[in-house]
C-alpha cells in the first residue's frame, strides 16, 4: 500500500474493499432513528459497489436484524412499510433477550452464507461485548466474507476491534421541492473516528433515493435531493391558497 | 364388504377394563355417558342395560328412573375413533384397501380377493372368527356397492352376501329407509311422507315419471348425499359412484439404540446421538425425505422417560446439523442412574430430494458458512422459535396493525400495499409513547414538546394524515388519529399523532403520541 492510498479520504461509493469493511460500529443515541438509517445506507452503499454500479435486482438474500429487548424498547422495531423497497421483504428479525443472546445471533448470522448483511442493535456497554467478543465477531465476519453493522445505542466509545467506527446523529434534512415546510429525506452528521484505511473525519451525508451521497452542489441542484430532469416542468404550487383558514383546521 | 362394530364403545370399555363379556361390572347395567347442554346423555349401553330397557341417546335422568342401579362411565369418542382407525388398518388383511366409516363401521374392498379365503361365505366366516377371537361384536355383509353392504350389515341378516348377478332392488326391498345412511331430520321427513321401506321409495321413483320429480323437488336444496335420499338410493344401487377415502398406513422413520450398559455421561450420550442421527439420515435418505420435527426419547433405568423434541425450519437429514441442534437441549438432562435406551423418531417428514452430499460439507470446510435454514434452526434452538420472525405487511391502515410477524422462512406470496405514498418511519415503537405538548401552534400541531425528558422544538411539519379507526373491528369509542411528520431543530425526524379531536364526544382533550422515528 502506498502512502498516497493510505491517506485517501473516505467518501460514499468508494469502490475500494477497504471502504466497506466486514465489521462496522455505529454509535447513535436512542432518541432518533439515525443509527439504523445510517447503517442501512452504509450497507446499501456497500451492496451497490459490490454489485457493480447498481443494486442487483435478483439479489434476494435475506437480512438478519438482531435487537435486544432493551433496544426494541428504546428505539422500536423495524417497520416494514418504512424500509427501503428492495429490502422490504427480506428482513428476518431476531428479538434477543439480552446482549449475550444477541451476540450469539450476530455470530450465527455472520457465519451464514445466505445473508446479504447483518444488522445488530445493542444498548449501552454490556459486559459480554468486550474486546474479545468484538474481535471474535470481526474474525468470523472476515473469514466468511460477510458484513456486520452493529448499532451501539447510548454507548461509550469502548475498546473494540471494529474496522470502521462511526458516530452518527441526525442533521437537518434538505428541503423537499414541493413542500418546503415538510421534513425532507434523511440526512446525517456522521463522524468517522476510527478506521483502518482512512483518516478520521466528519461528513454530512444525505440519502438521495437510496443512494448515500455527500453534500450536493447547491448551485447545480437547488432542490437538493430531488433528482430533476433538465426539462421537467414546474407546476408551481398545486395546492389552492387557503384564505384565513388552515388546511389542518378541524 | 362392510363390517359394523355394533357395540364399539362398550366393547372397547370392556376390553380396556380387562373383563370378559357379562363378567364383573359388565354383568350389571352399564352406560357410557357424555355431557350435553341438557345434562348427561347415554352414548352407549351394554347388554344388561339394554335388557333393562335403556338405549343410547336417552337422558341419564330418564335412564335412572328405569334402572336405578345403573353404573355410568364417561365415553371417549376420540379413543373410539383411534381404535376404529387401527381396526381399519388391520382389516386390510382381507382386501387391498379399507376405509373408515365413522363412528363404528369400516368398509373393505374385497373385489377379487374373496377367492383367497375360499369364497365369500368363507371370507365372512373368517372375519367373524377373527373378530370373535378379539371379543368384538360384529355384523358383516358383502355387496357390489359400499352403500348396499352398509345397509345389509346394519339392517339385513348377519353375514348377508349380495352377488353382483342378483337383483339388487329386490334384495334390498325390505330394508328400512334408515339403511340409506341419511340424517335424522331427513328420516323424519320420509317417515311423515309414508316412505318407510326402500321398496316404497323405489316404487315412488319407478311408478310414474312424476314420482321422482316430486321427490327431487322436495329435496332440491339438499346437495349433500347424507341429506338427499335420491342420491343415496342411486349410490346404493350403483347408478352414481360413491368415492371413499382409503386409509393408508404410514410409518414414520424411527431409529433406536438399546445400550448394554446404562450411560451417565454427556460425552457418551453425544456419541449415541451421533450414531442415531446417522442411522436416521440413512433411513430418511432411503425414503427420499427430510425431517421437520424430531423427537428424542431417553429411557432411564428407573423407568423415567425424558423427551426432547425439535422442529426445523426446512427439511433436513444432515446428521451434524441434527446433532448440533440437540446438543443445546441436553444441558438440563438428568441421567439419574443411567440411560439405557435412546430412541429418535421423525414425526414429521417432508420430501427432500437427494442432493450431492458433499457440497454442504465442503462449503462448511471452505468457510463459506451455513445455509439460511440451518442458521434459523440454530437461532431457534437457543432463543426460542418465537424470537425469530419475519415482518410482513397486513392489509390495514392502522400503522401498528399493518405489520405482522410471520415465520422466518415464509415466502410472502402476496404483499399488501395499503397504498401509502406518504413516507412511513423506519422504526416503530411497540407501544406509542405519550408526549407532553409544551406549546401548540394555531394549526394544531405541537411547536414544542417534551419526550423522554427532553424538549424538542419543531422546525418543520407535514400533515395531518388522518387515519380513521376500523369501525368494523373496534369499539365505537376508539378515536381517530391525525398523523404528522415532524423534524425538530436538531434534524431528528419523528412520526407523531394526536388521538382524537377536541369535542368528538369520545373523551377529554386529545393526547399526543409518538409512533416512530424516521431514519
Amino acid at each position: 500500500m502506498t502512502s498516497k492510498e493510505a491517506v485517501q479520504r473516505w467518501r460514499p461509493g468508494l469502490p475500494d474493499a477497504e471502504a466497506h469493511p466486514c465489521h462496522n460500529e455505529i454509535f447513535a443515541s436512542s432518541g432518533e432513528g439515525a443509527g439504523a438509517g445510517f447503517a442501512l445506507a452504509l450497507a446499501r452503499d456497500a451492496l451497490r459497489v459490490s454489485g457493480k454500479g447498481a443494486l442487483r435486482v435478483d439479489d434476494q438474500r435475506h437480512i438478519l436484524w438482531v435487537q435486544t429487548r432493551d433496544a426494541i424498547k428504546r428505539c422500536g422495531r423495524p417497520y416494514v412499510h418504512g424500509l427501503p423497497a428492495e429490502l422490504r421483504r427480506r428482513v428476518i428479525h431476531v428479538a434477543a433477550e439480552n446482549a449475550q443472546d444477541a451476540l450469539f445471533a450476530l455470530e450465527e448470522g455472520v457465519r451464514c452464507r445466505d445473508l446479504a448483511f447483518v444488522v445488530g442493535e445493542l444498548v449501552g456497554n454490556p459486559k459480554s461485548l468486550d474486546f474479545t467478543a468484538s474481535r471474535r465477531l470481526t474474525l468470523t465476519a472476515q473469514k466468511h466474507g460477510s458484513r456486520l453493522y452493529l448499532i451501539r445505542i447510548d454507548a461509550r466509545r469502548d475498546l473494540s476491534s471494529a474496522r470502521m467506527r462511526w458516530d452518527v446523529r441526525s442533521a437537518p434534512s434538505p428541503r423537499p421541492r414541493w413542500n418546503g415546510e415538510a421534513p425532507g429525506s434523511a440526512a446525517w452528521q456522521a463522524e468517522l473516528f476510527r478506521a483502518r484505511a482512512h483518516p478520521p473525519g466528519e461528513w454530512t451525508l444525505y440519502d438521495d433515493e437510496g443512494t448515500l451521497c455527500g453534500p450536493p452542489n447547491a448551485i447545480s441542484r437547488p432542490y437538493l435531493n430531488i433528482p430533476q430532469a433538465a426539462n421537467a416542468p414546474d407546476y408551481g404550487d398545486m395546492a389552492r391558497a387557503t384564505v384565513g383558514r388552515s388546511l389542518a383546521a378541524l | 364388504m362392510a363390517i359394523w362394530l355394533a357395540q364399539l364403545s362398550v366393547d372397547r370399555w370392556r376390553l380396556s377394563s380387562g373383563l370378559k363379556r357379562g363378567e364383573g361390572a359388565d354383568g350389571s347395567a352399564l352406560a357410557l355417558i357424555s355431557e350435553t347442554a341438557h345434562g348427561p346423555r347415554l352414548e352407549a349401553v351394554n347388554d344388561a342395560a339394554r335388557d333393562a330397557g335403556l338405549h343410547a341417546a336417552m337422558m341419564l335422568a330418564d335412564a335412572r328412573t328405569l334402572c336405578p342401579d345403573l353404573t355410568v362411565c364417561p365415553s371417549d369418542p376420540a379413543g373410539d375413533l383411534e381404535t376404529l382407525e387401527k381396526l381399519t388398518l388391520w382389516a386390510q388383511r382381507w382386501g387391498p384397501w379399507s376405509a373408515m366409516d365413522a363412528p363404528d363401521g369400516l368398509i373393505v374392498d374385497v373385489t377379487g380377493s374373496a377367492h383367497l379365503f375360499g369364497g365369500e361365505d368363507r371370507l365372512l366366516a373368517d372375519v367373524a372368527e377373527r373378530f370373535a377371537a378379539r371379543d368384538w361384536i360384529v355384523r358383516t355383509a358383502i355387496a357390489p356397492t359400499a352403500g348396499a353392504a352398509w345397509a345389509l350389515a346394519h339392517y339385513g341378516a348377519n353375514g348377508a352376501i349380495l352377488g353382483s348377478d342378483e337383483d339388487m332392488p329386490a334384495r334390498l326391498d325390505d330394508l328400512p329407509v334408515a339403511a340409506l345412511r341419511l340424517d335424522s331430520d331427513v328420516l323424519t321427513v320420509l317417515r311423515r311422507l309414508g316412505l318407510k321401506r326402500l321398496g316404497d321409495l323405489e316404487r315412488v321413483e319407478a311408478g310414474k315419471m312424476t314420482g321422482r320429480d316430486a321427490l327431487q323437488r322436495r329435496f332440491r336444496s339438499r346437495k349433500s348425499p347424507a341429506s338427499n335420499p335420491l342420491v343415496r338410493m342411486d349410490q346404493l344401487i350403483g347408478r352414481v359412484p360413491e368415492p371413499l377415502v382409503p386409509l393408508v398406513a404410514r410409518t414414520m422413520p424411527l431409529v433406536q439404540r438399546r445400550l448394554v450398559e446404562p450411560i451417565r455421561h454427556r460425552s457418551l450420550l453425544d456419541q449415541v446421538l451421533s450414531d442415531l442421527a446417522q442411522d436416521m439420515a440413512r433411513v430418511l435418505e432411503g425414503q427420499g425425505e427430510g425431517a421437520r420435527r424430531l423427537e428424542l426419547g431417553l429411557w432411564r433405568v428407573d423407568g423415567e422417560v425424558i423427551v426432547r423434541s425439535l422442529e426445523m425450519a426446512a427439511a433436513s437429514r444432515d446428521p451434524a446439523h441434527i446433532l448440533r441442534l440437540f446438543a443445546a437441549r441436553f444441558d438440563d438432562v438428568d441421567a439419574g442412574f443411567g440411560i439405557e435406551s435412546v430412541r429418535l423418531r421423525a414425526s414429521w417428514a417432508e420430501p427432500l430430494d437427494l442432493a450431492q452430499a458433499d457440497i454442504e460439507a465442503a462449503s462448511e470446510e471452505k468457510s463459506l458458512g451455513t445455509s439460511l435454514a440451518a442458521c434459523v434452526d440454530r437461532l431457534g434452538v437457543r432463543l426460542g422459535n418465537r424470537a425469530i420472525s419475519k415482518p410482513v405487511t397486513y392489509p390495514s391502515h392502522i400503522p401498528e396493525r399493518a405489520q405482522r410477524h410471520a415465520c422466518a422462512l415464509t415466502s410472502e406470496s402476496h404483499s399488501y400495499n395499503v397504498g401509502n405514498p406518504i413516507k412511513r418511519p423506519l422504526k416503530i415503537f411497540d407501544n406509542a409513547e405519550k408526549i407532553a405538548v409544551l406549546y401548540a401552534s394555531p394549526d394544531g400541531h405541537p411547536q414544542r414538546f417534551r419526550w423522554r425528558g427532553q424538549a424538542h422544538n419543531v422546525a418543520r411539519v407535514e400533515g395531518p394524515e388522518r387515519i380513521a379507526p376500523e369501525w368494523w373491528r373496534e369499539r365505537s369509542t376508539v378515536r381517530l388519529r391525525d398523523y404528522y411528520r415532524i423534524e425538530d431543530d436538531a434534524g431528528r425526524r419523528y412520526w407523531i399523532y394526536r388521538e382524537g379531536l377536541p369535542g368528538d364526544g369520545r373523551g377529554g382533550m386529545p393526547d399526543w403520541f409518538i409512533q416512530g422515528a424516521f431514519s
